[in-house]
């Protein structure tokens, strides 16, 4: 074990930490403003991911790809909180959750039948290509850096516009008392809207940065998705600042679990067995995490105590 | 129609849906049957947990894929002649459906009872998610587990025995299946209409009204919560004798999803109503599925509309609103 | 005999003192009335006594045990019955499965998985005879979301009933009643009494006034005043603190 690899998996973890916090984010706002659970929000990534791959075949560029994965989600989301999600907010869980499972459905299967199943593949831009040396010789690929910057400018976006602009006082105004933004005068339609179209592009944009590394196919983002509610689970949900250290959290166990638990057990077993059960952990590492958090403290580590 | 009728016309299609066709010769019917009854039977299980209790398990295709692998496992070394344990005593494989069901009951109420202990600490979107990553964990798991065939799972070769029948004739497992069902149906019956019911029945509207009379609702929710797991595990290795194959797909998330379908689909809490919706969402597959490779889009918009206009599902729209 | 004791409860939330020792005793066949203005931390006592809420410091006592580690069903079990002030109650399921819920926490049977709970004879009489103090016999198959508010206020006291309880504590049981309500439920509680001790907070204060015994005064987390109908009537600081110049 060598502190290259080491530092190596830490920016690795950081780099899967803030693509789960730009989907955990939109999943977690959604929830706190409008008491929505949302499946289908891991098809809003996939809508990003295979618009950026389509825009990114016919004209070549990135940043283009960026804007129409952005665009196309937010569009999508937008489109189905005015005609399904609307009708959602006053059900219970229960319907909630049939209901964006059916969209899903609806969702993954459409884009197979305009897409086919074959995944489509979305090329990391020529600029970000190749290795750079970080200070102590590290190599990492330029782009998975950029990846980094950017999931952190976005959380430092997203906190900036939730503390400092109207937009974000009408966010946390409605997240306490719905009746009382209404009394405001603020349009709360509208506001649902906006908030779940701002979800949806985060999930978009999230789709379209991580297609360039993974393929772009139909069922990329239901992993993603359940990643994204351990996420939320931990962080507390409704809470951005939780989103983002669970997501770190998150990225981070994920990352050196899979590298540090076979070598954990390679000291006491066989190399194969170790090599097993060192995978199988690894596997389940976020997941006994979650457990320990929510023992210690039910509602997540920045949730609202209840 | 009174809810009782629906129930009378749902049993005798179900039994006479098997005698039709054997009579037209369609074995393959007959097994699209088999799925149906088993799929019913996990939702059945389902049902007690998420209609009668109130939770929205997103997590019980954990108990269906441990009961599936239950049965995977002990097959495939009674297959081997290999034993599954020699230390500190020797257990042997077996292909006796009783056994494993008995082993796959047990394993899923564990694994119920862990999984439930830490969820219901928790209640609401937590609980939903809780344990839709508790069945998470359990996928990963079963594909890493390179031993009982990883990813790709594992087949058996030949269906597993039962005493004095020829599980391999598909309307002899049909009846297998059925009788089972219906006997859990029956114990269902009686468990809503018992005390234990009527104080779970309760928990869901009102914790706080049960605590205040002496009776801890936790309690009663984590005993439904196991019962529910058990019989859906039951099922599982139902599902996996039929197909004589088990893969960690069973353990998949989607599963869990459509296992809430059919409940509701069907009607939540209503003694019937995953059997409607199991028979509904089997036959929607099989009819649209000829028609269009992508009947999932129908499935997804057929699901909106029940959701968002139809609710009470399928039982309760012919029985009407009354419970 | 004292029958249910509160020995100097302190609870905090925050900055706001909600119960700042607060010391009452409920003694056997009486009406031991609380009243404050809102806000003075009755919702915060009853919490305490009923075990929903731990003090901060402090002691509750049922029939001379400690009950203040246990948690609501260990006190329910013991004894101690309590009416919520917004109903509490299985809307969907029918008044009477509502009383056998109370009849089974009673007797310790909700495990029992087979026997139809409507055959239980046993039940069923501790039930039904709940229901019939109440005056709500008639009413037993209906739904309980169809009762009027007035009924399900007469349910409440009903499955308190059926536990057979040592003592009540009561959350504002008039609360919503209209003039023929409020008189009714009056004339129930009146009768109670003598079954076990009643613990009584409310804001109605000719209810008040018409039942209870004694009568304590609660005003910002503390007990400024306890005694008699009369002697809280004449009490200066009472009329200064709480009932102010209409009194």
């Amino acid at each position: 074990m060598t502190a290259t690899l080491l530092a190596e998996q830490i920016l690795n973890g950081l780099q899967f930490g803030v693509m789960l916090f730009l989907m955990a984010a939109g999943l977690t706002l959604v929830f706190g403003v409008m008491g929505l659970i949302n499946l289908a929000h891991g098809s809003l990534y996939m809508i990003g991911a295979f618009a950026a791959a389509a825009v990114a075949g016919a004209t070549g560029s990135f940043l283009l790809a960026l804007a129409a994965a952005m665009s196309a989600a937010a569009a999508a989301g937008a489109l189905v909180e005015r005609f399904v999600i609307r009708r959602l907010y006053d059900r219970d869980h229960l319907d909630q959750v049939l209901a964006t499972f059916a969209l899903i459905l609806v969702f993954s299967e459409g884009t197979r039948w305009l897409f086919g199943s074959f995944p489509l593949h979305l090329d990391i831009p020529p600029a970000l290509k190749g290795p750079v040396t970080l200070p102590g010789g590290i190599e990492y690929p330029r782009y998975r850096l950029a990846l980094i910057a950017i999931g952190l400018a976005v959380a430092a976006g997203l906190g900036l516009l939730i503390a400092r602009t109207r937009l974000g006082i009408r966010i946390r105004a409605g997240e306490n008392d719905r009746e009382m933004i209404a009394a405001l005068g603020v349009d709360i339609s509208t506001l649902y809207t906006v908030v779940f179209a701002l979800g949806a592009a985060l999930a978009g944009l999230a789709g379209a940065l991580v297609g360039a590394i993974q393929s772009v196919q139909v069922g990329m983002g239901e992993p993603v998705l359940i990643l994204a509610f351990v996420v939320i689970v931990i962080g507390g949900i409704g809470s951005i600042r939780g989103a983002l250290v669970g997501a770190l959290l998150v990225g981070l166990t994920d990352t050196l679990g899979g590298i540090f638990l076979p070598r954990f057990f390679g000291l006491f077993l066989d190399p194969s067995s170790a090599a097993n059960v060192g995978a199988s952990l690894a596997s389940m590492a976020i997941y006994i995490l979650m457990a320990v958090v929510l023992v210690w403290r039910p509602t997540g580590l920045y949730g609202a105590r209840a | 129609m009174r809810e009782g009728a629906v129930n009378a016309v749902l049993l005798a299609g179900l039994v006479a849906f098997p005698i039709w066709a054997q009579a037209a010769d369609e074995p393959f019917l007959i097994t699209l049957a088999t799925r149906a009854v088993i799929l019913a039977l996990a939702a059945v299980g389902l049902n007690i947990a998420l209609g009668w209790g109130g939770m929205v398990s997103l997590g019980h295709a954990a108990f269906f894929g441990i009961g599936g692998y239950a049965m995977g496992i002990l097959a495939f070394h009674a297959q081997t002649y290999a034993p599954l344990m020699e230390w500190p005593f020797v257990i042997e494989g077996t292909k006796s459906m009783p056994v494993i069901w008995l082993v796959a009951v047990v394993a899923s109420a564990l694994a119920a009872l862990g999984i439930g202990l830490l969820s219901l600490r928790t209640t609401g979107v937590y609980f939903i998610m809780i344990t839709l990553a508790f069945g998470q964990m359990l996928y990963y798991f079963t594909i890493s587990w390179t031993a009982y065939g990883g990813e790709d799972g594992m087949s058996i070769y030949v269906r597993n025995g039962f005493p004095g029948l020829n599980t391999l004739v598909p309307v002899e497992f049909y009846g297998l299946c059925l009788a089972i069902l219906l006997l859990v149906l029956a114990l269902n019956a009686a468990l809503v209409r018992a005390p234990f019911g009527l104080a779970l029945n309760a928990a869901r509207q009102s914790p706080e009204r049960v605590r205040t009379v002496g009776i801890d609702p936790g309690r009663l929710q984590l005993a439904a919560f196991v019962l529910s797991g058990a019989i859906t595990g039951l099922a599982g290795a139902l599902f996996a004798d039929l197909n004589r194959f088990v893969s960690p797909s069973m353990l998949s998330w989607q599963m869990s999803g459509e296992l809430i379908v059919f409940v509701i689909l069907g009607g939540t809490a209503r003694l019937f109503g995953p059997v409607a919706g199991a028979i509904l969402f089997v036959a929607l597959e099989h009819l649209l599925g000829g028609v269009s490779d992508y009947w999932h889009v129908f499935l997804g918009a057929l699901l909106l509309l029940v959701v968002l206009f139809a609710r009470g599902g399928l039982v309760g729209f012919l029985a009407g609103r009354v419970r | 005999m004292t029958v249910l004791e509160a020995r100097t409860l302190n609870k905090s939330f925050g900055a706001l003192r909600a119960s700042d020792g607060v010391s009452l005793d409920l003694r056997a066949g009486e009406i031991h009335a609380v009243i404050g203005p809102n806000g003075a931390g009755k919702s915060t006592f009853i919490a305490q006594l009923c075990g929903s809420l731990t003090p901060d410091s402090g002691t509750v006592h049922l029939l001379g045990e400690d009950v203040t580690a246990l948690p609501v069903p260990a006190r329910a079990r013991r004894g101690l019955a309590r009416t919520f002030q917004i109903s509490a109650l299985a809307m969907e399921d029918t008044v009477l499965a509502n009383a056998l819920l109370g009849a089974m926490g009673a007797g310790g049977t909700p495990w029992r998985f087979f026997a139809p709970v409507r055959r239980d004879q046993t039940l069923r009489d501790r039930a039904e005879a709940a229901l019939a103090r109440v005056g709500l016999a008639d009413r037993a198959h209906v739904r309980t979301a169809d009762l009027s508010h007035g009924q399900r206020r007469q349910l409440e006291v009903a499955v308190a009933l059926t536990l057979g309880p040592k003592a009540f504590v009561m959350d504002e049981p008039m609360a919503g009643l209209g003039a023929d309500g409020s008189k009714a439920m009056t004339g129930l509680l009146d009768g109670l009494r003598v079954e076990a001790p009643i613990l009584l907070v409310e804001h109605d204060m000719d209810a008040v006034f018409a039942l209870a015994d004694r009568i304590s005064v609660l005003v910002a987390g503390r007990l400024v005043a306890t005694g008699t109908t009369a002697a809280i009537r004449a009490d200066a600081n009472v009329r200064r603190a709480y009932l102010g110049e209409d009194a």
